[in-house]
């Protein structure tokens, strides 16, 4: 198959190229940036005029709910909403029922994904058995069978014994570990920013120290061990300063933010809208103006969907009670164009941090666009309005905090490993 | 935020879930309404006919005695037919969601549920629900709100104090867990009462409590002087002892209302309680039965503020 997209602005965050011209792929591959190779005749043609041509989005969070909570999400649709949302290469968590601690469940999800269309997908195994925070699982085995990274998801590490060790077991096999900040105490039984929305709703709440003494600790432990790190959803100014230091240090980490927190406060939390209870829970407008500061300035390398279905039954519950998360693979791109627009950041600037910036904490050499890489590709409409409503969104969780709301940007053609994945239905 | 989700197209009462947003308008529509029915209070046929053949539906996904009693005798007086359901924790062990238990009872042509659940935004989730007839009043949700206690305690404050801007109104104790304390100060500053202080240990008193207006106090003494009310917290026995609270003795010593500890408020000064009391612990006998104390007043206009708040909800505005 050979594709070539026509009159698009093609930008490539990685190269800081960003001009209108015609990209070329055949099979696989981009054989032609601008100028087509000898001999190419497409069997297709897409006309991005007005479009924006940029690398396949790449996101460090996205809860495919298989195996386990089938009821909440199945691969199959969850695949499909992500080539909705523009990404071609995704890390889904260990936290599905049973956990992914054991290579058979791995290489299970991987051959499965593999058969269906959809981006490619890169497990995070857990980092211990059950995610319980007791014994380390088989790192080196889970890696064979395809897993990128390590890592608890949502469920703490009590123990900082057991999180020395698995950073020392990991450093071994120079494996990444990937950690949210959380001290399981000074959480526990919270559900929202320690701020003024909770102490006017009286919901209990999680304090700022929740995530600074983990992230504390964590620092000190990766400069004991020297293992690669990356810390996941900061929510904190407090935080944010923390990784900027140890940046500043040396140290070997990364660290992402969940595109939620790039928009919503814990004032969006105010109607009890249980599609805004996430973890770690939306913050102050102060935190949120620092998580901005730190995607600026480089502090923050990524930003992920954090994709989170739900079904109804587990969030039309009081705030508290309700299933936390938000779906979000599909909203990744226009609340990242968004995010550009109010703060006037370049685009390129603003696609590095869902491209090439999340594929290097992954290790890969994707989210760019060059002549012999892979044609992973994402073609939208940055003009293109739209409303988030349960029938736009392809994701089986409609749990949006953007629910009814309008969104500019829109994907219009997704390409991975050359196929054409996904097509928006014309308006 | 959304609109009021309290408050109809023209601005009545449709809903009572928290008085927090509620306008000073409506509060006093709501205290004025019950002081009519305070007379009835004191017939011998106490009851009127403003609700006659109207359903009030008292759900209660937390137990509680005295609330419940308190708002069926106020269904009664008003005529309507009131049933009780103590659903407990136990209907969503039995796989029935919260709105799946609000369908059924809407199915039973209810017109009223007074709601109290654990969880804080339980009644606003039911009120987003129902069907358009249908009236919401909170009873009680989590430690967010309780409206129609704030409302008594305003009764009460304005019965015996007359007007509120030249009020200085301590709440003490348990801040943090307290749903009688957040409806007290968001009526409190709504109805323009000029200071609203708070005390009690940090351990108690949410972060940022000062963005509700209040002002913050640790000791009892400096948080006491000068005020013209005293509006005491109940201690729950299960914080009395461990990470917020040493003993229910330290508490006592030091948050305990004494008649040495009134003595630094006004002298004229009036002491308020939810109940039920935990004499020698949050409050001493002597002052619970002393000569300031309204505490047995409060329940009864507890009745006719209730009695206010249904019938301007489904009786239409009296």
């Amino acid at each position: 198959m050979k594709i070539r997209i026509k009159g698009g602005r093609v930008i490539d965050p990685a190269s800081g190229l960003d001009r209108a011209q015609d990209v070329f792929v055949a099979a696989s591959h981009i054989v032609g940036v601008g100028q087509a190779p000898a001999d190419f005749h497409p069997n297709q043609v897409i006309d991005a005029t007005g479009l924006v041509v940029c690398p396949g989005l790449v996101d460090l969070s996205v809860r495919l709910r298989e195996p386990g909570f089938e009821y909440m999400a199945t691969l199959e649709t969850e695949m499909h909403a992500a080539a909705a949302g523009g990404v071609t290469s995704l890390a889904c968590p260990p936290d599905t029922d049973p956990p992914l601690d054991e290579p058979g469940l791995v290489e299970m999800l991987k051959f499965r994904a593999r058969h269906m269309p959809g981006p490619r997908v890169y497990p995070v195994g857990a980092l211990t058995w059950k995610l319980k925070g007791e014994r380390l699982t088989e790192m080196a085995e889970l890696q064979e069978a395809g897993c990128i990274a390590f890592s608890q998801a949502d469920s703490p590490m009590v123990d900082t014994q057991v999180l020395l060790r698995s950073l020392e077991y990991a450093k071994s096999f120079d494996l990444s570990v990937w950690l949210r900040p959380q001290d399981a105490y000074l959480a526990r039984e919270g559900v929202a920013h320690d701020g003024v929305v909770a102490a006017r709703l009286g919901l209990p709440a999680i304090p700022v120290p929740a995530e600074t003494v983990a992230l504390s600790t964590i620092l000190l432990l990766v400069r004991e061990t020297g293992a690669r790190v990356h810390l996941a959803r900061l929510s904190s100014r407090a935080g944010v300063d923390l990784v900027r230091r140890a940046k500043h240090d040396g140290l070997p980490i990364t660290c992402d933010v969940g595109i939620h927190y790039v928009h919503l406060t814990e004032m969006d939390t105010a109607d009890f809208n249980p599609n805004c209870h996430l973890v770690p829970p939306l913050r102050s407008l102060r935190d949120r103006d620092a998580i901005r500061q730190g995607l600026a300035d480089g502090t923050i390398d990524a930003i992920c969907s954090d994709h989170a279905p739900v079904d109804e039954d587990a969030k039309e519950l009081p705030f508290q009670e309700a299933e936390p998360g938000a779906t979000g693979v599909e909203l990744l791109l226009p609340l990242v164009l968004k995010w550009a627009r109010e703060t006037r950041l370049p685009l390129p600037q603003a696609l590095s941090l869902i491209t090439h910036h999340p594929a290097a904490v992954l290790g890969l050499d994707a989210g760019r666009i060059r002549v012999g890489g892979p044609a992973d590709l994402c073609v939208f409409d940055p003009e293109a309005g739209w409303i988030v409503s349960p029938s736009a969104l392809a994701s089986l969780g409609k749990n949006s905090p953007y629910l009814g709301l309008e969104m500019q940007g829109r994907v219009r053609y997704t390409l991975i490993d050359g196929h054409l994945d996904y097509r928006s239905s014309p308006t | 935020m959304t609109v009021n989700p309290q408050l109809s197209a023209d601005g009545r009462l449709k809903h009572l879930l928290t008085l927090d947003g509620l306008p000073a308008r409506i509060l006093n529509q709501i205290l004025d309404t019950a002081g009519s029915f305070i007379s009835i209070n004191d017939r011998d046929v106490k009851k009127v006919p403003l609700l006659r053949g109207k359903a009030i539906f008292n759900v209660f996904f937390e137990n509680s005695t005295r609330t419940r009693t308190t708002f069926e005798i106020a269904a009664k007086r008003l005529s309507a037919d009131v049933v009780n359901l103590n659903i407990g924790a136990s209907s969503t062990s039995k796989g029935e969601t919260l709105l799946d238990t609000v369908a059924n009872l809407s199915a039973m042509q209810a017109d009223m549920f007074v709601v109290r659940h654990a969880s804080a935004g339980a009644a606003h989730l039911i009120a987003r629900h129902v069907a358009p007839h249908i009236h919401v009043i909170n009873a009680g949700d989590g430690r967010c709100s309780h409206p129609t206690q704030g409302l008594l305690d305003m009764f009460t404050l304005r019965h015996y104090k007359g007007d509120f801007h030249n009020l200085t109104v301590a709440v003490v104790g348990d801040v943090l867990h307290s749903r009688v304390a957040r409806s007290q100060i968001h009526a409190l500053t709504t109805l323009g009462c000029p200071e609203v202080r708070v005390v009690g240990p940090k351990t108690l008193l949410p972060r940022d409590v000062e963005s509700m207006g209040v002002h913050v106090f640790h000791k009892m003494e400096d948080g006491l002087r000068g005020v013209d009310a005293v509006l005491m917290l109940r201690l729950q026995n299960e914080r009395m002892q461990g990470s917020r609270l040493p003993s229910a003795g330290e508490y006592y010593k030091n948050w305990g209302l004494t008649p040495d500890k009134l003595r630094h408020a006004k002298p004229d000064a009036i002491v308020m309680h939810p109940g039920p009391m935990n004499r020698g612990v949050e409050i001493d006998s002597a002052v619970a039965d002393g000569m300031q104390s309204v505490i047995l007043s409060q329940v009864t206009f507890g009745i006719a503020v209730r009695m206010a708040v249904m019938s301007m909800l489904a009786g239409g505005q009296p």
